[in-house]
């Protein structure tokens, strides 16, 4: 029995999400008596991910693999699965992840369940807890193939230790040319994304105005979290779409999420429901956000919201 | 330049969500059904590649004979021929297998659907359908545009966008940016009346393989209530989420 996991790297860095697949393949395979293989693609310190159980590295490095192809990384990682028998393959659900395993699950004729939030069960089938409806249910899907793709919901499964040392072997199997042509990136590196960030900070027509932002970026600056926003306002033209979350937006599954402003639509908080701790600040109190919330303050956003950034900068100097 | 849209009858984004059959089954009752957002950004997309660069624009939807309103609904729209697949839906391999015998038999250059559906949320269709018909693919599209044979998109990453270049055929996971919001077509009563004589093909199914199946769905535990701190009192609010949420 033999898993693989796809370890994903930006810049040569691995992603926490690379360590938080490894954890749940590892948890897996420690109930099976399985091996966790990882593949990565041009990532530096590949051992490290030993140190949350995987137990072999495919070490792939590649110039022409550079940029993110759908076509290529499909290859590398088909090749990977069927090099080490692989009869369940994990991972994330990164825009990449969630952009190459239709294809992968096609190739290795293996069923895919995509967001899915716990471990297998295995009594009856092998049925995975995934959201359905985004958020606002959940489904227990049974994948009846040989081989099994897992699609892991970022951030439901967390970090679990169980060190190993790993075989780091270096894999370069022969690559497909594609016909996809990446012409250019244009990606803020300086900025967290939604995806990536255990703090998000979002707003919504609370705030009034474009012009009046500045707040709430400075807040996710102290909090190094990434911005949000709602969905009239992204429609408004104040904030670019890629910042609007919920239902036909980015979905959210952070550590914490502010919600400044937002008065809570069901599709808002549908696509928010996910995040572990949810902070409201409103003006009006019977908003449905309070309803959805852990933690709120009935009050003016201009008034909070840079007493907040005073208090946590702060916090955050006390607790350096 | 031949476009198949691929569209998903889904519940409202306002729907309350439950389910009947001992949670084995979404629970359709009183619930109002839509085409799914994000092929509909798609759809308004083929309407401007037809009225524009005379495009012809058919559309696709596996589902059994309930989907049909949602289907006319596109054609009112401007589709020009709709053609159902005459099954139930069970998971998305069964689905793309099923669009790729369309595509296949219709010769289409370019194939748009929707990134996912806000019902199921699985994000596969489109994936799995370019790999079984052995075109190009292009998720998380946000812009499209298409010359000759050459297709230019822009797709959206995790804090960015990118742009791609290949050649048709394409497949596409839209979303809202392939069009806005306010692009968006409410179909006219000629529309409507045009809808009524435009050829619903019925199609019957080739496959009966199905890959994942659900057993049974539930809903998240109801919430406690929220806490309300003090406008006044930030520190509290500090104090709650280091000591008791552990969230900063």
């Amino acid at each position: 029995m033999s898993l693989l996991i796809y370890a994903e790297s930006e810049n040569g860095k691995l992603k926490k999400m690379a360590y938080e697949v490894a954890s749940y393949a590892s948890s897996i395979a420690s109930n099976m008596n399985a091996e966790v293989t990882a593949v990565t693609i041009n990532a530096e310190d590949v051992e490290s991910l030993g140190q949350y159980g995987v137990g072999k590295v495919l070490n792939v490095k590649n110039e022409s693999l550079k940029a993110f192809n759908e076509e290529s990384y499909v290859d590398v990682i088909s090749k990977a699965a069927n090099e080490v028998n692989a009869e369940i393959i994990v991972l994330s659900q990164s825009a990449n992840a969630k952009y190459l395993a239709p294809a992968l699950s096609v190739e290795l004729e293996a069923g895919y369940a995509s967001n899915v939030v716990a471990l297998p069960e295995t009594e009856n089938g092998f049925q995975v807890k995934r959201n359905v409806f985004t958020n606002k249910a959940f489904g227990m899907a049974d994948i009846t193939t040989d081989k099994k793709i897992i699609g892991l919901s970022n951030n439901a499964f967390g970090l679990h230790e169980n060190s190993k040392t790993p075989e780091v072997v270096d894999f370069s199997p022969e690559i497909k040319g594609s016909g996809i042509e990446v012409k250019s990136v244009d990606k803020n590196t300086d900025k967290v994304s939604i995806a990536d960030a255990e703090v998000v900070v979002s707003a919504g027509r609370g705030l009034k105005g474009p012009e009046n932002w500045g707040m709430i970026e400075e807040l996710a600056d102290v909090l190094g979290a990434a911005t949000a926003c709602s969905k009239p306002v992204s429609d408004m033209g104040w904030r670019p779409h890629g910042e609007h979350v919920g239902q036909t937006g980015k979905p959210v599954a952070s550590n914490l999420y502010i919600a400044i402003g937002i008065s809570g639509a069901i599709q808002h908080l549908a696509g928010i429901n996910a995040s572990k701790t949810k902070v409201v600040i409103n003006t009006d109190e019977e908003a449905p956000f309070f309803k959805a919330a852990d933690y709120g303050i009935v009050g003016d956003a201009f008034e909070v919201v840079p007493q907040l950034i005073e208090k946590l900068k702060e916090f955050k100097a006390a607790n350096a | 330049m031949k476009i198949l849209v691929c569209i998903s009858h889904v519940p409202d984004t306002t729907s309350k969500i439950n389910f009947t059959d001992n949670d084995t089954a979404f629970d359709k009752n009183g619930v109002q059904f839509v085409i799914n957002p994000n092929d509909e950004f798609g759809l308004t997309r083929a309407m401007w590649f037809k009225e524009k660069q005379g495009a012809s624009v058919d559309i696709v939807t596996v589902g059994e004979k309930d989907v049909e309103p949602t289907m006319r609904k596109c054609l009112a729209i401007g589709a020009e021929k709709a053609i159902r697949v005459d099954a139930k839906p069970v998971d998305a391999f069964q689905v793309a297998k099923e669009i790729a015998d369309v595509a296949k038999n219709g010769e289409y250059d370019l194939i748009i659907a929707g990134r996912e559906s806000i019902d199921y949320n699985g994000g596969m269709v489109p994936g799995m359908l370019a790999r079984l018909i052995g075109a190009h693919f292009i998720n998380t599209c946000v812009s499209l545009e298409i010359e000759g044979d050459a297709a230019t998109a822009v797709r959206e990453i995790d804090g960015g966008k990118e742009t791609l270049s290949c050649k048709l055929p394409l497949v596409i996971g839209g979303q809202k940016g392939l069009v806005e919001e306010k692009d968006l077509r409410i179909p006219n009563m000629r529309g409507i009346m045009m809808a009524r004589k435009k050829p619903l093909d019925v199609k019957q199914p080739v496959t009966e393989v199905t890959k994942v199946e659900f057993k049974s769905f539930s809903k998240p535990a109801p919430k406690g209530d929220v806490k309300l701190v003090d406008a006044e009192n930030i520190d509290e609010l500090i104090n709650l989420l280091h000591n008791e949420a552990k969230a900063i």
